[in-house]
Order: structure tokens, then C-alpha cells, then sequence
């Protein structure tokens, strides 16, 4: 079964977004979306600085299997990396919500954070 | 429902992520598919291949028949047991399927077809048999394990009976051996050393779980393919097909033009495309850039001709992307690769990338 932590927002295309207390947001791939992919062997991040909108495809996570396109969970700028994924992708599978985070960004519309769902919500997507 | 092999019980005791392949149930890994890659490489590792088909074909004109059926030429075959690998094709040249025939005797084969291709190779090899006599049958008697990797074959020896050790002692490579029941072949499809074995169904589970207490690991078909890919294999269906011929797919050695008075299936069409000259070849492609090579991605030669890839990976032991292609002869030692829109440079090798443990590239 699936770690879905409580205090962590979600999208339905299996994106994590945590919001922390300086209004960035963390965002990477949950357990199940690292389980589904398999081994993973390449990340593609996005540039920092980059202006990116919601639903945008801004990152891709390939597993031995296939390519998995990352989409920008809100509007705003990439303001960091984990460009520690570069030389050790599998950090995604050993620690989705820990080490093997993707990117941060600062929000530029907050009105967006209304649609993400809670990990509730999101265990229920997944379970179905 | 899907169809399910005798080690299909074996698979969910061993945690097995069991997927649709063709019509079965088969397992695509056992937790992560890079270390059961890395095991075969080192050590040794067993694959369930029981969904492929065997094929007897006997009677006093079996040699005959197959001589007509097959590119490769069955009159090679003398010692018994002898392997040979060969493509089928259709009149206009195209690949039926690639397989691998044995050698009994004159009037005695057996071959091994492809999982995903056999309806079609049952009903093509039984209609072009109508003509000789001979019986084409399927075997299903048998459950079928590949165990690949440096130590496959001495871990394996150490669960086989007295008479078994015996018969696979002087087992050379491509061979085969007829022993209590088990058909043992040294042959594979990971650029390992190991073994195929034909084991009687009613006895599959109790062979793999020898095997288990022997320290072989079970492998899934996910690190089945990155094998045979860094091997340089075809895998039928992404190197060719029926509308690809032989001599554009590295083929062309499994197909005997002498004595000239043979004629094989497709043998007319293969010499007019010679004659009016084959356009593409196969090639190995090594991507310097950053990405991961996938099937069906376009290839651009510096002469502006294209190409497609037919299979890519990241390669695990290479650590680098890796794909074979189909691409024009005019090829020269670098391509591009359009990879999700951007053009990726990579150098163009011979398509075997990874034997015996050691990378060729």
C-alpha cells in the first residue's frame, strides 16, 4: 500500500506540493506514481527562473519502462532544483517525498492553491 | 483471462509484479528491475519463457520441409542437438518471425517461435507443410526457464540429477541435450553464458524453487529486454516484422544463399532487392546528450536523410542511453535523435553493446 502523508497537497496526476512556511512550494512524486514507473534512471528538471503556468508540462521522470511528463501543480517560477537527482535519479524511488524532491517555486497566483486536493482525497483517486 | 505458466504460482511467492504480455500473465519484475538486470550480468538469474512456443516438426521429409521454410539452411545441422537461428518469411521477403530450430535427427526438429507471434507461425508453417510429409505439432508438455549469467550454468549443474550432470558436461555453446525428460540448451537471449531448459510442466515448480535454494534469482521481462537490447538482440516486432525484410534488420547471416538450387521462402524477393540494392541497415546508436532513447523516435543523418530507432533504453550496465536503429547505409559516425522535440547528438556503433559482462563500446 501507498505512503499518502496527511500533511502534504496533491494533484491527480500524482504530484506532491508541500507548502512551506515562507509561501514556496515543494513539489515532487508520490509513492504510488514512483511505484507505477518503476526504477526510474533520468530526471529532466526544469530551469530555475523559469516563468511556468498551471497544467504546464515542465519536467520529465523516466523509468527504465517509459517517460513521465511532470506538470506545474500552480502558475509561478522554478526557483530551485534538486539537481541532486541528476547523478542519482533513484532517490525518487527510495525517498519520493523526502530526498527525491523536484523543485521549489514561488506561487504567482494563490488563488490556485484552492484546487489541489488533500491526501484524503488523493488516497481515495488512487485506491479506485 | 489471461493465460498463466506453470511458474505463474512460483512468480506470486517470489512478490512478482505480474503484467499482460500477449494474452499472459507474466512478471515484469520482482521489486526492481535494475538489480535483476545487474544480476545476470554478475551472477545468475532465471526468467520464465514458458509462454513461448514450441513446435515439433517430423517425418521422413523434415529436412526437406524445412529447407523451404526457413533462410538458414537446416543441411548445416548434422550433430544432434545442434541449434541454428533462422528467420520465416513471407513471399515478398518480409519476417514471419525469427526462431530457433533443433537438430535430432534427418526426420526429427523442434523449434521455438516467438510468444506474440503464434497463431500466425502455427498457421503459416502447417499450411506450407501441406506439401511434404510431415507432421507440425505444438508441444505442450513443457514448461521453459532461461538461466542467464556467469554462474547460471554452475549453479544450475549443482540441482540437475546424475544422469543430467553427465549429459550437460561436454554441452557446447548452441547446443542441446535430451536428458529424463529435460531438453537442456545452452543458449539465451542476454549475451550471458546459461542455459534454456524445456522442464515437464508438472515438474516446473519444483525445479524453481531447487534453483531458488541454489541462489538464482528470479527475473522479469522488464530486465529480459534491457538484456537482450545492450546484447544487441532483435526482439520481433520493434527490429522487424513482415514488411521488414532480413537484409535490413542484421539478418543477412542467417540467411543461406548456397548450394543455389534451395529455394526457401522469400529467397526470389531477397535476391531482387539485392539486385536493386538494400537502402537501410541496422545499427547501434550510443546517445552523448542528455535523455533516454525510446522506440519510434526519429534519427537525422548529417546528410539530412532520417532514420527511426527500433528499440532504446537506458542501459544499466553502461549507464548511458542506448538504442538500436534503422537507418539509411549511408550513415556515418554520429546522428541526431529527436528526443521529445530537441535534437540529441549520439555516435553510431555496431549494435551489440554489452557480452559476457563486458561492455563493447
Amino acid at each position: 500500500m501507498s505512503n499518502v502523508p496527511s500533511d502534504l497537497k496533491y494533484i491527480s496526476s500524482h504530484e506532491w506540493i508541500r507548502l512551506e512556511d515562507d509561501g514556496t512550494v515543494t513539489i515532487g512524486i508520490t509513492d504510488h506514481a514512483q511505484e507505477l514507473l518503476g526504477d526510474v534512471v533520468y530526471v529532466e528538471l526544469p530551469e530555475v527562473d523559469s516563468e511556468v503556468a498551471l497544467e504546464d508540462e515542465i519536467a520529465v521522470v523516466e523509468s527504465v519502462k517509459a517517460a513521465s511528463d511532470i506538470y506545474a501543480p500552480i502558475s509561478g517560477t522554478i526557483i530551485e532544483v534538486n539537481e541532486d537527482l541528476e547523478d542519482a535519479p533513484e532517490t525518487v524511488n527510495s525517498s519520493p517525498y523526502d530526498d527525491g524532491w523536484m523543485f521549489k517555486m514561488q506561487p504567482s497566483e494563490l488563488s490556485e492553491l484552492d484546487g489541489l486536493i488533500d491526501s484524503e482525497s488523493y488516497q481515495n483517486e488512487i485506491e479506485d | 483471462m489471461a493465460k498463466q505458466t506453470p511458474f505463474y504460482q512460483c512468480h506470486l511467492d517470489a512478490n512478482a509484479k505480474v503484467v499482460d504480455f500477449g494474452g499472459w500473465d507474466m512478471p515484469l519484475h520482482y521489486g526492481s528491475q535494475l538489480d535483476e538486470h545487474h544480476t545476470v550480468r554478475q551472477d545468475a538469474g532465471m526468467f520464465d519463457v514458458s509462454h513461448m512456443t514450441i513446435i515439433d516438426i517430423q517425418g521422413e521429409k523434415a529436412t526437406d520441409f524445412l529447407r523451404h521454410l526457413l533462410t538458414n539452411d537446416v543441411a548445416k545441422l548434422t550433430e544432434s542437438g545442434k541449434a541454428l537461428y533462422t528467420g520465416m518469411l513471407n513471399h515478398e521477403g518480409g519476417v514471419i518471425d525469427d526462431l530457433i530450430v533443433y537438430f535430432i535427427d534427418q526426420s526429427n526438429y523442434r523449434i521455438v517461435v516467438n510468444a506474440s507471434t503464434r497463431e500466425k507461425d502455427i498457421a503459416w508453417i502447417s499450411q506450407q507443410a501441406q506439401d511434404f510429409s510431415v507432421t507440425v505439432s505444438e508441444n505442450n508438455h513443457f514448461a521453459m526457464l532461461a538461466i542467464q549469467g556467469p554462474e547460471a550454468i554452475a549453479k544450475t549443474n549443482q540441482i540437475l540429477s546424475e544422469a543430467q550432470k553427465q549429459a550437460v558436461k561436454e554441452l557446447k555453446v548452441f547446443f542441446a541435450v535430451d536428458s529424463e525428460g529435460f531438453f537442456i540448451a545452452r543458449t539465451g537471449y542476454t549475451g550471458e553464458d546459461g542455459y534454456e531448459i524445456m522442464v515437464p510442466s508438472d515438474q516446473a515448480s519444483a525445479f524453481w524453487n531447487k534453483l531458488l535454494q541454489a541462489g538464482v534469482k528470479p527475473c522479469g521481462l522488464g530486465a529480459r529486454d534491457t538484456l537482450r537490447l545492450e546484447a544487441g538482440m532483435n526482439l520481433y516486432g520493434n527490429e522487424m516484422d513482415e514488411d521488414i525484410s532480413p537484409l535490413e534488420a542484421n539478418m543477412g547471416w542467417t540467411v543461406t544463399w548456397q548450394p543455389e538450387e534451395r529455394d526457401f521462402i522469400g529467397k526470389s524477393a531477397l535476391i531482387a532487392q539485392k539486385e536493386t540494392g538494400v537502402k537501410n541497415k541496422l545499427v547501434g546508436l550510443i546517445l552523448e546528450g542528455k535523455g533516454i532513447i525510446r522506440s519510434g523516435m526519429k534519427v537525422i543523418l548529417d546528410n539530412g536523410e532520417q532514420g527511426t530507432t527500433t528499440s532504446g533504453t537506458m542501459s544499466p550496465s553502461l549507464k548511458k542511453s542506448i538504442a538500436i536503429a534503422r537507418v539509411p547505409k549511408t550513415v556515418g559516425e554520429s546522428v541526431m535523435v529527436e528526443i521529445r522535440g530537441k535534437h540529441i547528438p549520439a555516435k553510431v556503433v555496431k549494435a551489440s553493446f554489452v557480452r559476457m559482462g563486458k561492455a563493447l563500446v
